[in-house]
């Protein structure tokens, strides 16, 4: 059982002062083995906090991040999972599901992580996941009207991912999860 | 050279008088041992004549007395139980009383008259009051200064457990409460005039060794009030009536600053707190009246902290305090203090107020006016004083200003006191800024919303360390990191300003732009976009709503809120923060286009463009500026053909002479989307589209020879399966121009470029190949009209 926490567009301190109260007394340090972070931090101290929540993290850059060094991509294999992480303003049309199965295509991966539009999605297609964590701090989006603060935890267990999802709606954390099998890879088609 | 024979001599009489403790002792042990009277009082004499030397000089001899003191009063404990049992010795303690005072000398008959005296009241031969008033008057015989102390503190022991107490066996007929109080005060007040007479004893020039002497055996002095604390027939009534009198007459009477300052403080400390604030008034009253150097602002401390601490252990009390009027009594105690102190350093004086400001938030926190007064005598302090620099003073006003703060969790409530931004105009510059910092970490923590501009004017200008550049303090000389935090505080704070009527949210956006506006090309980049998101956030509320409501003016429309947004984000072009303006400026086009206002949106288009057009010249910020561009532009849908058809037109442009030719490819393809909208009404020129992506395929090719040219092999086709899936996404999406054998057509090109005699294998844009092939499998099999769709392009070979 490997956890993975995957959250992003928290747009500190543009947009939202902080992180969920009831959001950070969950993250808990040490409870936690990776963590995958869209992009929009959008300043080092809340890098340096999820530092804290997880040393093992990775981020891909958001267009209002501090730090420009962060890159567009990136990908890592979690057990049998490879995961793929973009922000996600780069993919046109914003949010089109079939425009972000190219790019897991492109990627390779079974999992891709993916952010920009604040709004929290989990779409199962043919070459994988698309995962949209949301914004953890629910900051103002010109995409997607009120939003709710939101983030990811995957339990990547053998070739299965739960993806649970944790929303603040009215002052209270909802959960829901989604249940993915990941399918033995198929064989080449020759060409 | 004298003087370490000096020493060397006092440290050989030291001994010598212990040597002559313990010979007597020995003798003594040895009478008591037989039951001999006659020699146990010889040697007890003897023993306690070692207490009589003057061979040493004053500030020597204390330290002499102390160590012998202990000794002999080991054997002074063991003579007290041999006069008790009278079997022992046969003589009846009336007797004995007599016998003792036929020693010698002063000193030793005294201690023996003591140590009888009590065995005396224990046998109940004679009231215990008449007693003790011989011995405490007889103990005057003995004026020295430090003998005399030790003398009488014997005596305060030895009594101590046989006072005529309520309830204590020897009160009786006539033997009440009030003469065991008579008992200990009179010895307490003989005793601390002979401690004040100490300071006067050495050569002047030593003044600082003797009050440290002075300072050790105060104890002894303070031990009498806390006897007076125990006895428990003293009521609040007899205390107030009394006792307190009493022993603040003669703590005013002996003009000593040590003892004075010595015994308010014992007072403080070892009666009830009920006590004190029901005789407030009379121990304040004393204040005045001690000498001017006495700390008092110590003493007064001491005394409003136990209060403090009273009223929040029992908060059923705080009636009581209102009755008594302790704010006013306490406030003006301290008045009286300052004006009598005239010298006494600021530092001092704020931290007399930070202590009567506890005291208040503690006693009275409902009364804001109370709160206010201390924050305003502190200004007066501060007034006509230049900037303070001593740091432990500003660490006291940071102190006084931060306590509001905590005690009440709706910072709105410290902002209302008038004389808050007065205290903190008195701060220099830097220490200014902490306590900005801690009222906006106080907001955050609090969660506490400021919700009219009014207090969002007040907040500001507390703030204003921050916000602008204050005399004496230039941006250029602040640590970075501290700057970026400042700032970034200040961003987050924005977020906590906010009111659910339209109308005063726009105020209060407006009171903070006024304030901001001057902040400077450093502070900008943080300030504006926490404020254009308010801003927006504001819009997107009053989008639903109509503006004119019966042709009336409304002040808060999305119109007068853009324009206020185009002047917000222009001030950017100072810093200058062309990538920033060009994000926010997007924003608002985007805002513009979901309020239906299209000329507005233009203009933020506009404006975005001139900024990619002349300002944004590196060429990765321009390919992430590109796709924001097409990404926002393709959202929009309040646009007539002709302003569409101007931005589109732009925008592929731009994308085509992006630098490098991957990047072109791309934002080329991007472009396609700008021409078709999933949405109902949304546009669908599929010509365009192809025109787009054969456009990027062109660029591909182009890309993929001068990669032939420059490096002798191909590329990777990664571009070309891109371009590939985006024909896929339209065949599907069903633009008419893109047909299955458009599509076979580029599935064969792929192929031939991967076999290519230079082609270089590359897995990434193989494995991308294939998983399109194998999604283009999946839409075969898939049947129905996706399936039929699929039918006629042919994998395989």
């Amino acid at each position: 059982m490997v956890l993975v926490l995957a959250l992003g567009d928290l747009h500190i301190p543009h947009r939202a002062p902080d992180l969920p109260a009831k959001f950070k007394s969950m993250l808990v340090p040490g409870k936690i083995q990776h963590v995958i972070c869209t992009g929009n931090l959008c300043i080092k101290e809340v890098h340096e906090y999820l530092k804290t929540v997880c040393p093992d993290l990775h981020i891909t850059r958001g267009e209002y991040d501090e730090d420009s060094r962060y890159p567009d991509t990136k990908t890592l294999t979690i057990g049998q999972f490879k995961l793929g992480v973009c922000h996600g303003h780069q993919v046109i049309p914003w949010g089109d599901l079939d425009s972000l199965a190219m790019l897991q295509r492109q990627l390779d991966v079974d999992i891709l992580v993916t952010g920009h539009t604040h709004q929290f999605t989990a779409y199962k297609h043919e070459a994988g996941v698309v995962i949209n964590p949301g914004s953890a701090t629910g900051a103002f989006s010109s995409i997607t009207y009120d939003v709710n603060p939101s983030f990811v935890l995957m339990d990547i267990d053998g070739l299965r991912v739960v993806v649970y999802v944790y929303e603040l709606i009215d002052g209270e954390v909802k959960v829901d999860k989604i249940d993915f099998k990941k399918t033995t890879t198929p064989t080449n088609l020759p060409h | 050279m004298m003087i370490s024979n000096g020493i060397e001599d006092e440290e050989k009489w030291l001994a010598e008088g212990i040597a002559g403790i313990q010979h007597n002792a020995f003798y003594l042990h040895r009478a008591l041992d037989s039951n001999n009277l006659r020699e146990a009082l010889k040697y007890s004499a003897q023993l306690l004549s070692e207490l009589r030397t003057s061979r040493l000089s004053p500030h020597k001899y204390y330290e002499l007395c102390k160590v012998l003191h202990m000794r002999a009063f080991d054997e002074l404990r063991r003579l007290e139980i041999f006069f008790k049992e009278e079997d022992r010795h046969g003589c009846p303690v009336i007797d004995l009383y007599e016998l003792v005072q036929h020693a010698g000398n002063i000193l030793p008959r005294l201690y023996l008259l003591c140590t009888v005296g009590s065995v005396y009241i224990k046998s109940k031969e004679a009231p215990a009051k008449d007693i003790l008033r011989d011995l405490v008057e007889m103990c005057r015989a003995v004026q020295h200064p430090v003998r005399g102390l030790f003398l009488r503190s014997y005596l305060a022991q030895v009594s101590r457990d046989k006072l005529p107490d309520i309830g204590s066996e020897y009160e009786g007929e006539g033997d009440t409460v009030m003469d065991a109080v008579e008992f200990v005060l009179q010895n307490f007040t003989e005793m601390n005039k002979l401690w004040v007479r100490m300071q006067h004893q050495g050569p002047h020039r030593e003044k600082e060794k003797l009050e440290k002497e002075r300072n050790e055996l105060r104890d002894l002095v303070g031990k009498n009030l806390h006897v007076l604390s125990q006895i428990e027939g003293i009521d609040l009534e007899m205390y107030r009536d009394t006792v307190l009198p009493s022993v603040l007459e003669q703590i005013v009477n002996c003009k000593d600053e040590l003892a004075q300052y010595y015994l308010m403080d014992c007072i403080i400390q070892v009666f009830p707190d009920e006590y004190h604030l029901q005789t407030l008034e009379t121990l304040l009253s004393a204040c005045p009246q001690l000498q001017p150097t006495v700390d008092l602002k110590t003493v007064l401390s001491q005394l409003m902290e136990r209060l403090s601490n009273y009223a929040s252990l029992n908060p059923e009390l705080l009636p009581e305090f209102l009755q008594v009027e302790a704010f006013s009594k306490l406030s003006n105690a301290i008045g009286k203090v300052m004006e009598a102190q005239v010298d006494m350093p600021v530092v001092g004086a704020i931290s007399l107020y930070v202590s009567l400001l506890t005291f208040t938030l503690r006693v009275h926190p409902d009364r804001l006016d109370y709160v206010d007064q201390v924050l305003g005598a502190c200004v007066k302090i501060l007034s006509g004083k230049p900037k303070l620099e001593d740091s432990k003073a500003t660490k006291q006003v940071v102190a006084l200003l931060s306590a509001p703060l905590d005690k009440y969790d709706d910072i709105v409530t410290a902002l209302t006191l008038s004389n808050y931004p007065r205290v903190m105009d008195h701060l220099d510059a830097g220490t200014n800024k902490v306590m900005a910092m801690v009222i906006i970490r106080s907001i955050m923590k609090n969660k506490s919303w400021v919700s009219t501009s009014d207090k969002v004017e007040v907040l500001f200008e507390l703030i204003k360390g921050l916000i602008k550049d204050l005399e004496g303090i230039s941006t250029d000389e602040l640590d970075e990191e501290d700057f970026n935090e400042e700032q970034n505080s200040v961003a987050c704070l924005m977020h906590m300003l906010y009111n659910d009527e339209p109308e005063e949210m726009l105020k209060i956006i407006c009171t903070v732009w006024k304030h901001v506006m001057s902040g400077g090309p450093k502070r900008l980049p943080f300030t504006v976009p926490s404020l254009v998101f308010s801003a927006l956030k504001l819009v997107r509320r009053l989008q639903g709503q109509d503006g004119d409501v019966g042709g009336e003016e409304v002040p808060a429309t999305p119109k007068k809120i853009f324009q206020l947004l185009n002047q917000i984000i222009e001030t950017l072009s100072v810093v200058p923060a062309p990538e920033l303006a060009l994000r926010l400026y997007l924003q608002c086009a985007e805002a513009a286009n979901d309020c239906d206002l299209e000329p507005v949106a233009y203009d933020f288009f506009t404006q975005s463009f001139v900024l990619y057009e002349e300002e944004v010249a590196d060429s990765k910020a321009q390919v992430t500026a590109i796709h924001l561009i097409i990404g926002t532009l393709q959202r929009v849908n309040v646009f007539g053909v002709e302003n569409r058809d101007t931005l589109t037109h732009k925008a592929t442009g731009y994308s085509a002479k992006l630098l490098k030719k991957p990047d072109q490819c791309r934002a080329v393809y991007a472009c396609s989307h700008l021409f078709w909208v999933d949405d109902q009404d949304g546009i669908k020129d599929g010509e365009r589209v192809l025109l787009c992506l054969k456009r990027s395929l062109r660029i591909a090719n182009a890309a993929q020879q001068m990669t032939n040219v420059t490096r002798g092999s191909s590329g990777p086709v990664t571009l070309f399966v891109e371009i590939l899936n985006k024909y896929l996404y339209f065949f599907e999406k069903g633009n008419p121009q893109i047909t299955a054998s458009v599509i076979q057509g580029l599935i064969e090109l792929i192929k031939t470029e991967m076999q290519s005699d230079n082609a270089v294998v590359n897995p990434v844009s193989d494995a991308f190949f294939t998983s399109t092939l194998r999604y283009i499998q999946f839409q075969k099999e898939k049947g129905g009209a996706m399936g039929e769709k699929y039918d006629s392009i042919k994998l395989g070979g």
